[in-house]
């Protein structure tokens, strides 16, 4: 187990009136090499929870242990932790400030602590995970590159530190289909080659059905579903009662149930959809 | 790290603080900043230190937050209070090495202190129970009589209105920044005073350039909507006087005429 919170509740401004309990009693556990999705509405305590986990914010009551370290004592060496929990925020263009695209991936790095050569070797190989070339960009300014390269210099940028787990706040937030895909997929690639664990916050149906083995649903700061996507997915009307749904190609398959379509209606992603109307429209031909 | 500043932030109420007009509101705050600089003597502070505590008890705003208030400025109070202790000549009561703490000093010392904080407190009141929106239409109905001499009261207004509503924004913005650049080990806590000017930057880069390209945004987004200032606006919420702003008015000026009195009658 990597990730353990336990009991833990957050209160943004207490004592005044603009008091708002962003986390109530989250009980979570991360085994190593998992990649979880985190889902919920706007303002169900996603990034509150996210924030807890490296120490960026401290819980109000409970606790969180990360790889051994209980981020909630007093003493506890956050930057170790931070190392160890790689946070990637919403919209992380916004926090690029170096001259060039290698400084600004080779800042986290430095702070580590790491000789000049390391870090050379993990900026080369950041780039390289989020598909930027290394030769060509790296003495670039950041802000003369369109969105998506930003985005994908800041994720770089968090990569390079090499964290156990990565935490991704929305990374596809106001991309183009070709961007999203290209950001989802280097997560993809790095998760399958260095094996690390991984959490998803996302809006995005279809991007959390393609890719994670596991999902926690949140609902006005409480954790109300955490099971694998095909049984989340399952509970349609629940989803669509605090504000969320289901893939699309879910619900057109459920729909096609509803018609007097016998298939299979637990489908998450488009390819099992093509299999189960195969199955389907075979077992018709075989009638 | 910037919850704690207060200054400028607006505290809901429904209280008779928060729905006196704010014209009321500006002129009652500026005699009382001229009537704490007439205060020569410890006495007359009793009157200030009345009034800050009534109008934050009627506006039901928890002291602590008022107080929380002079936080950012307890440097420059701790300055002025060091510079007075040492600075003044007269009956020595000891010696600080080669300082010497006068009784004149000390008590000089404490005077000053007590000045700067109840400015801050009493300000502060104002824009603790004053919405941003009508603090700045009170100033621009204010400032309106100056319009003749050609002072651009309401493109002032504007300004002041758009600057304080993105003090949170701008606030909410650099800790977002602050923590990110913190997720990737930077250390903004630790070090001299140099090494924390240099550990900005990868903080206040990011800043500038959001706040460019938001203060663009928004131009657009005025322009967008036919916004020009000036002459022929109207507006939503006239501000009109009634009775209990005229009498607490009134009352006010009174009191602190009070005031600034006990600096030319000796009781």
């Amino acid at each position: 187990m990597i990730i353990d919170i336990r009991n833990v509740n957050y209160i943004y401004n207490p004592n005044t009136p603009f008091e708002k309990k962003a986390l109530n009693n989250i009980n979570i556990q991360i085994d190593e090499g998992e990649f979880i999705g985190l889902i919920g509405h706007t303002g169900s305590g996603k990034s509150t929870l996210v924030q807890n986990l490296n120490g960026l914010i401290k819980p109000t009551s409970g606790d969180i242990i990360v790889d051994g370290i209980n981020l909630t004592q007093k003493n506890a060496n956050l930057k170790e932790v931070r190392q160890k929990v790689g946070l990637v925020f919403q919209y992380p263009e916004h926090q690029l400030f170096e001259e060039t695209i290698y400084s600004d991936i080779a800042f986290g790095p430095k702070n580590l602590g790491l000789k000049d050569e390391e870090v050379d070797l993990r900026v080369k190989s950041a780039m390289e995970n989020v598909g930027l070339d290394f030769e060509s960009l790296k003495d670039r300014s950041p802000f003369e590159l369109s969105g998506g390269q930003k985005r994908r210099v800041a994720i770089a940028g968090v990569i390079a530190m090499k964290p156990k787990v990565l935490i991704l706040d929305e990374p596809t937030a106001g991309l183009d289909p070709a961007g999203r895909d290209e950001i989802l997929g280097g997560i993809k690639r790095l998760y399958e080659k260095e094996k690390i664990t991984i959490v998803l916050v996302s809006h995005s149906m279809e991007d959390i059905a393609k890719l994670v083995n596991r999902i926690l649903v949140m609902d006005e700061g409480e954790l109300v579903m955490d099971d694998i996507p095909k049984e989340v997915f399952k509970r349609a009307s629940e989803l669509k009662k605090i504000g969320l749904g289901v893939p699309q190609i879910t619900d057109f398959m459920k729909q096609l149930k509803s018609k007097g379509f016998d298939v299979n209606d637990d489908v998450v992603t488009v390819e099992e959809a093509k299999e189960e109307i195969m199955k389907y429209l075979r077992r018709k031909e075989d009638v | 790290m910037f919850k704690d500043i207060t200054i400028g932030q607006y505290f809901p109420g429904e209280s008779l603080v928060h729905k006196l007009d704010p014209r009321i509101k500006i002129l009652v705050i500026i005699f009382f900043i001229i009537s704490l600089f007439f205060v020569d003597n410890f006495y007359p502070y009793i009157g200030i230190l009345l009034f800050i505590i009534i109008v934050s008890k009627a506006a039901k705003i928890p002291l602590e937050l008022i107080i929380k208030g002079i936080k950012p400025l307890r440097f420059i109070i701790l300055i002025t209070f060091v510079i007075n202790v040492f600075m003044t000549k007269g009956e020595v009561l000891f010696y600080l090495g080669p300082l010497t703490v006068t009784k004149e000093g000390l008590s000089t010392a404490i005077f000053m202190a007590l000045r700067l904080g109840f400015l801050v407190l009493g300000t502060s009141l104002l824009t603790l129970t004053t919405s941003p929106i009508s603090l700045t239409d009170g100033i621009e109905k204010l400032l309106s009589p100056f319009k003749k001499v050609g002072l651009p009261a309401h493109e002032l207004a504007m300004m002041m209105t758009i600057a304080l509503r993105f003090i949170p924004t701008l606030l909410e913005e650099a800790d977002k920044i602050m923590k990110a650049q913190m997720a990737r080990g930077a250390d903004f806590e630790s070090g001299n005073i140099i090494n924390r000017a240099k550990n900005l930057v990868p903080l206040l880069v990011p800043l500038f350039i959001n706040a460019f390209r938001r203060a663009d945004e928004l131009a657009t987004a005025m322009e967008a909507r036919c916004y020009r200032g000036g002459e022929h606006r109207t507006r939503l919420n006239e501000l009109m006087f009634d009775k209990k702003d005229i009498v607490i008015f009134i009352v006010m000026i009174l009191y602190f005429g009070l005031i600034i009195s006990t600096r030319y009658i000796s009781f």
